[in-house]
């Protein structure tokens, strides 16, 4: 066992995000001078917001080594009744908090079917995913809503500077990041997720933490439905569609590991999903064909998921079992 | 301390323990010796709250003591430093240590840092760690963590610590760190149960001693009683309660040639540098202490694990580096001793499981559809061969089964199979005694029949019984090696302890 070759290893593995993203900078950078302008990154950083927000959410149920298929879905039920409210001339302020609630209250729903009725996480989200998606669709009677232009400023209004989405973002991932390093749930999440039975048998309340990630899971996913209503300024059928997985895959691409247990919301889940819209903006600029994109973005979801595996994989070699050689240990001691 | 009164406690109908009485003084260091299975987990699992008696009581300092569950144990003050610990690799120290009980700012819901990193450096200096408080577990040595564990005993103001076989993973010097610290922890007034095989380090640690032996207080009393050889005669002892089929004379010069070769197998932390020859119609056990590297042996041997040096021959052929499906397709054949997980597909039915491996040669030629008339033949003729209950029809699930006629379904796949060599791994386990006698009796008939058996047992009694000769591990190494005339129980326990015993005897 060479130890420096290992750490050498570890070291790649646990960077792997770190080396993609300043690879596809050099790339991008050198094919287009568009790239590498402060406008350019703005832009990355306001696309990218809704779904790094999602993603921090997941993040809190990836640490558990659980996963919430319903993020995507939650967007649109909430989206979907939001459009209704103010198609109907409610004001806004109003129709954001409805979104907020929808979001905790699936959330609690899955929560609930998940720690006391001991249901999958994987077949409970998928369950809400599809329940979630019909009843928006029979709501919306599978028409696009236009939203008031009052919604998107929301999406365009700057503060000090900066673009309103790029506060929401700040703000989400400032109190996740405190959440999961400063307080002791967050610190329990991350003991949970390394080994459910040792954190019972330390007096963690188990049940509780799973319950408050999917919460927060839902709620993160109503806060990333606004931005993106924000952007798009219509709620369309395929709202929020395929979200679950966009997520999933910066949580991933940002160090998360799928079997629990590790993994940060910042540098890393916000970085994965700021690295994804890089490229499919790098992509854009470089006038790559549209139907290019989802292939380049699954196989770097791919390598991500790979490299999660093999470092799992990494450690449980190197942590075997290992019999003791002293040969000395009984005659040193009698 | 804690006075344990009459603890009886038996699983499925097989007695674990029986009427276990003895007391843990204020302040002293209890030590407790016993072969594998001799009932210390299941008494050190009943104190912790993990299990209940099913008769008996504890008293903790003089009260009733009966804990539902391990947070009242530690309530009490009980705290355990387990072989496997029970710490969290991916946080830091400090937050392992108080990982329930954070100290926070105020009122603000957040971890107040500087305090908890000033506490837990308090309670690392108690246990002679230098560490700074917010390092990843992760990143420490077993012999550290150990320390880690016991850190975070006294931080929970325990009373009565124990440790399970506490320096299995460290080195030599980290052990005698440890002793050092259970020195001073003695001294402090704090009370310990020590398990552990290295019987050197008992006699040298504890006040007072308990040898178990088939769930019974065999042996007790204060250090000056025992001596090594002492503990280990009463550890062995002879329970009368198991028969073993009559194995017939001198087969080992009657066996036939040489079936599986093992040469210098060595994989590193597992085995190393194993030999053996196994003959057609001989019964070779393996003995060695939970660790020994037994069962890792028998995965290696099948092809389950990877071996890095060595030759593995199968009838003169080698197999090494080979996958399971070729070694199965040489001869080879192997039970688990994980039955209900590794052995059988459980939901399947008996039919299913008997013609799992075998299946290939009941295709009929032309398209490869299975011949189920041939198959339903065969299943029939093999069921008989192992006796299997015939309550059960061969559609039924194996899970409705018996552990003794699921043992036997096991036995009936490989036999079906017509493999040349049994490697059959703990393969009584849970298995209650007249089956036992039944699956002995089975061996017996294998080998009989030409097959080559490797049997793999933690019961010393059980190969003494009905094996022809005897292969003794330790730390990954065979130890010692017996025919069966040379047999001699305290002899084989202590080569598998690492000891070495005056035969000199009477």
């Amino acid at each position: 066992m060479n130890t420096r070759q290992n750490k050498l290893a570890m070291l790649v593995l646990n960077n792997a995000s770190l080396l993609l993203f300043a690879g596809v900078l050099t790339v991008f950078a050198a094919q287009s001078p568009q790239f590498l302008t402060g406008t350019n990154f703005a832009n990355i950083i306001v696309q990218s917001s809704s779904t790094a927000i999602v993603a921090i959410g997941m993040t809190f149920v990836l640490l558990t080594a659980g996963v919430d298929l319903s993020v995507g879905a939650i967007m649109f039920v909430a989206a979907a009744v939001a459009g209704k409210m103010v198609t109907g001339n409610a004001p806004i302020w109003p129709a954001l908090l409805v979104i907020l609630v929808i979001g905790v209250v699936l959330g609690g729903v899955n929560a609930f079917f998940i720690t006391r009725l001991k249901v999958a996480a994987f077949v409970v989200t998928l369950a809400t995913l599809y329940l979630g998606r019909g009843f928006a669709l029979w709501l919306t009677e599978t028409r696009a809503i236009n939203l008031p232009p009052g919604f998107l400023v929301l999406g365009t209004d700057r503060w000090l500077g900066l673009p309103l989405p790029i506060w929401i973002l700040a703000l989400v991932l400032g109190v996740a990041h405190l959440v999961l390093t400063r307080t002791p749930f967050g610190r329990q999440v991350y003991a949970v997720g390394q080994d459910v039975e040792a954190a019972r048998k330390a007096g963690i309340a188990t049940g509780r933490i799973f319950a408050a990630v999917y919460v927060i899971s839902g709620f993160c996913a109503a806060v990333g439905g606004i931005l993106s209503l924000a952007q798009l300024g219509a709620v369309s059928p395929t709202f929020g569609t395929n979200k679950e997985f966009s997520a999933i895959a910066a949580a991933v691409l940002g160090g998360t590991s799928l079997f629990g247990g590790r993994g940060k919301v910042f540098p890393g889940t916000v970085m994965g999903a700021v690295l994804i819209q890089t490229i499919e903006n790098g992509l854009v600029i470089l006038n790559v064909n549209p139907y290019f994109y989802p292939l380049l973005t699954s196989a770097i979801i791919f390598v991500a998921v790979l490299i999660d595996s093999l470092r799992a994989s990494l450690l449980a070699k190197w942590n075997r079992r290992w019999i003791r050689v002293e040969e000395d240990l009984i005659s040193n001691r009698s | 301390m804690i006075t344990f009164e009459g603890i009886t406690k038996s699983f499925g109908g097989v007695p674990v323990l029986r009427d276990v009485s003895f007391a843990v003084p204020p302040g002293r260091t209890v030590g407790i010796v016993g072969e594998n299975g001799a009932g210390k987990s299941t008494l050190m699992n009943i104190l912790g709250g993990n299990l209940q008696p099913d008769r008996g009581s504890m008293r903790w300092e003089g009260e009733v003591y009966a804990p539902r569950n391990p947070r009242d144990a530690a309530r009490r003050g009980v705290a355990f430093v387990h072989q496997e610990l029970n710490l969290f690799p991916n946080l830091s120290i400090a937050e392992n240590l108080f990982l329930t009980t954070f100290p926070k700012l105020g009122r603000l819901p957040l971890i107040d840092r500087a305090t908890l990193h000033r506490r837990t450096a308090e309670w690392l200096e108690q246990v002679g760690l230098t560490h700074p408080p917010d390092i990843l577990v992760d990143r420490l040595s077993a012999g550290e963590r150990q320390l880690v564990e016991i850190a975070k005993a006294l931080s929970l103001d325990a009373k009565l610590i124990i440790l399970d076989e506490p320096t299995t993973s460290l080195s030599a010097r980290e052990a005698e760190r440890l002793f050092a610290l259970m020195g001073r922890l003695r001294e402090r007034g704090i009370a310990m149960i020590y398990i552990s095989h290295t019987l050197p380090d008992v006699l040298r640690l504890c006040d007072e001693i308990v040898v178990l032996r088939d769930g019974e207080v065999v042996g007790s009393g204060p250090r000056a009683d025992f001596n090594i050889e002492r503990m280990i005669a009463l550890m062995v002892g002879r329970s009368l309660n198991q028969l073993y089929p009559e194995r017939r004379a001198a087969p080992v010069e009657k066996a036939g040639e040489v079936i599986l070769e093992v040469r210098g197998v060595t994989q590193p932390g597992i085995v190393r540098n194993v030999s053996m020859n196994l003959r057609c119609g001989e019964v070779l056990g393996i003995f060695g202490l939970m660790g020994a590297g037994r069962s890792e042996l028998a995965r290696i041997l099948f092809g389950l694990d990877p071996c890095e040096k060595g030759d593995i021959r199968v009838a003169g052929q080698s197999v090494f580096g080979a996958p399971p499906r070729r070694r199965i397709q040489r001869g080879l054949a192997f039970l688990t001793e994980n039955r209900r997980e590794e052995g059988l597909c459980l939901e399947a039915t008996i039919a299913e499981n008997i013609t799992l491996v075998s299946l290939r040669q009941y295709q009929s030629n032309r398209v490869g559809l299975l011949n189920m008339g041939r198959l339903r033949e065969a299943v029939n003729a093999i069921r008989g061969a192992v006796r299997l209950t015939p309550t059960a029809g061969n559609e039924a699930p194996v899970k409705i089964l018996s552990g003794g006629n699921q043992q036997k379904v096991v036995l009936a796949k490989w036999l079906l199979a017509k493999s040349g060599v049994l490697i059959l791994d703990e393969p009584t386990r849970g298995i209650d005694v007249g089956a036992k006698f039944e699956i002995y009796q089975l061996i017996h008939e294998l080998a009989d029949n030409g097959a080559g058996v490797l049997m793999i047992s933690s019961e010393l009694e059980e190969l003494t019984g009905i094996c022809d000769r005897l292969l003794v591990m330790r730390r990954g190494e065979i130890v010692a090696e017996l025919r069966r005339e040379a047999f001699d129980g305290e002899r084989i326990l202590a080569a598998a302890l690492g000891e070495t015993v005056e035969t000199g005897a009477p």
